[in-house]
């Protein structure tokens, strides 16, 4: 219950005061700029943007520095500006095929057409601290090759042509968008994808792992995973015609699952599927087997009741601005609930003692 | 008479996108040294909101809601009455103006000016831009090597 209180108003200015100056720190650094995160903590800017649910680097920069590095607190500061914002439409479905890739893998195919290109990865390196980058210095200039000009095709596609992989057939139907209409049960896979792509990164990853220790396993491997820009376009009324109205960096990861066969469907593959604003592999592949844990129903496959299978669970507690706001508020003024608590509890002690007392009396 | 809307219309898309993608920095240093700017009148001024951006299932299925973006629109109108758009990704005001000029202008016999010191040089920094990436991707592409094995 709560009820309002009065007071403390200058306790909290004074706190306020004292939050901004330590959030600068000490004043004989440098004073850090937006652009230096932006460039420079840029995953940390991806992961803002994605579960802040809103693509704007610069904001998410913002966001980081206010926060003090807390990414959580920074992407509750994104998702309360974006309710600010009129919406000016929907894009149409971007085209993940026309990506200009920086980084493009698959687990499963060596020669896939287009080849394997790492990108800026982190993998490979000896995750030993680096201690030249304690001190400032130049970075020499990344070595180039001959740059492709063509798209990159989808490494299913080469699947699909033996019919040997589940088909993901288009559609133009209008997805439900979960920051429009509360989530109902049971959600369609739109819907599914949408909470996820937002979703918290360390609970989709704990949901993906649980996957793969065991709890609903689906033997997943990474068809393909690619990083890079797609164009954004948008249908405008005014013009009567789309245009390109941006690009967004994303992160897409595509699984090939084992598939027994059902009644009806013959053995083949099966696919999940994750896409992420920014370069968000680790949270991408963690959703795409999250995805395809999900589909179990769709798929014919039995509910063997792990936590990865129940969309309710997950896309209940996937939400961290949700969860934190709820986790939170148990540290705000409770006193009137408190003192009734406290109330209730003496009651029934003192009841309790008084039947003791007469017995023993009596004794 | 239709071929030639489409084909206006294609070459108008070009120009748009590209405005919209630019860099902000780019766009404005090279629209600050264009000087023959035109009166206009806003009849939208620019106002900042979000788009929602859409992904599909397995990137051919359904579509779904991948998140918003932030973009500036406005709309303008010359002297000559040449209606102008601009849709900028971002929340620059001044970009999204510069874009909704220079989409009126390309419209007007001032266009070959305008695509000469404004958008040509501006598509070959955004080009340029992009090949260097697809450069240094191509120096990340793995060749394989079959080691030989074997006991001859």
């Amino acid at each position: 219950m709560y009820v309002a209180v009065k007071g403390g108003e200058k306790a909290i200015e004074n706190a306020h005061a004292w939050l901004a100056e330590e959030r600068r720190g000490s004043t004989d650094i440098a004073e850090l700029s937006i652009a230096q995160i932006r460039e420079q903590l840029s995953l940390a800017v991806n992961r803002v943007m994605a579960e802040g649910s809103l693509y704007d680097p610069d904001l998410a920069a913002l966001a980081i520095k206010q926060a003090r590095g807390d990414l959580i607190e920074a992407i509750f500061l994104i998702r309360a500006y974006r309710t600010t914002l009129p919406r000016f439409g929907c894009s149409n479905p971007v085209e993940t095929g026309e990506m200009a890739c920086d980084r493009r893998i698959s687990a499963t195919f060596k020669d896939a057409p287009g080849g394997q290109v790492l990108g800026p990865t982190f993998d490979y390196t000896h995750r030993l601290l680096d201690f030249k980058l304690a001190a400032e210095g130049e970075v020499s200039a990344a070595p180039e090759g001959q740059p492709r000009t063509e798209a990159t095709p989808h490494i299913t596609e080469f699947l699909k042509g033996e019919g040997i992989i589940q088909d993901e057939p288009a559609s133009d139907a209008t997805p439900g968008d979960l920051t429009r209409e509360p989530m109902e049960f049971p959600a369609n896979r739109p819907l599914r994808l949408q909470s996820l792509t937002r979703g918290d990164e360390g609970f989709v990853l704990g949901m993906a792992y649980s996957t793969q220790r065991g709890y609903a396993r689906n033997h997943a491997f990474v068809g393909e995973l690619r990083i890079g820009k797609v164009a954004v376009e948008m249908d405008i009324p005014e013009l009567g015609f789309a245009i390109e109205i941006g690009e967004v960096e994303l992160t897409e990861c595509e699984t090939v699952n084992q598939f027994k066969g059902s009644k009806t469907e013959p053995p083949q593959f099966t696919r999940g599927y994750g896409l992420v604003f920014g370069q968000s592999e680790r949270k991408s592949i963690a959703m795409a087997l999250v995805d395809r844990a999900l589909r179990w129903e769709e798929l014919g496959e039995d509910n063997l009741g792990a936590p990865a299978q129940d969309e309710e669970f997950v896309l209940s507690h996937s939400d961290n601005i949700q969860a934190t706001g709820f986790l939170e508020h148990i540290k705000l003024p409770h006193y009137v609930d408190f003192q009734s608590e406290l109330e209730l509890v003496r009651k029934l002690r003192r009841e309790a003692e008084e039947r003791i007392t007469p017995k023993e009396a009596a004794e | 008479m239709a071929d030639q809307t489409n084909i206006a219309n294609a070459a108008r898309q070009g120009w748009m996108g590209l405005l919209a993608r630019a860099p902000e920095g780019a766009l404005m240093a090279l629209w600050s040294k264009y000087d023959a700017r035109p009166d206009f009148e806003w009849l939208r001024s620019p106002e900042v909101g979000g788009v929602m951006v859409r992904g599909r299932t397995g990137g051919t299925g359904a579509p779904f809601n991948l998140g918003e973006m932030t973009v500036t629109r406005c709309s303008l109108v010359l002297n000559d009455g040449t209606v102008g758009h601009g849709y900028v990704q971002g929340r620059s005001k001044p970009k999204a103006e510069a874009a909704a000029l220079i989409d009126a202008l390309m419209q007007t016999s001032a266009a070959d000016a305008v695509r000469a010191q404004v958008i040509s040089p501006l598509k070959d920094q955004m080009e340029n831009a992009k090949t260097d990436r697809a450069a240094k991707a191509a120096a990340t592409k793995v060749e394989f090597f079959t080691m030989v094995r074997g006991e001859d």
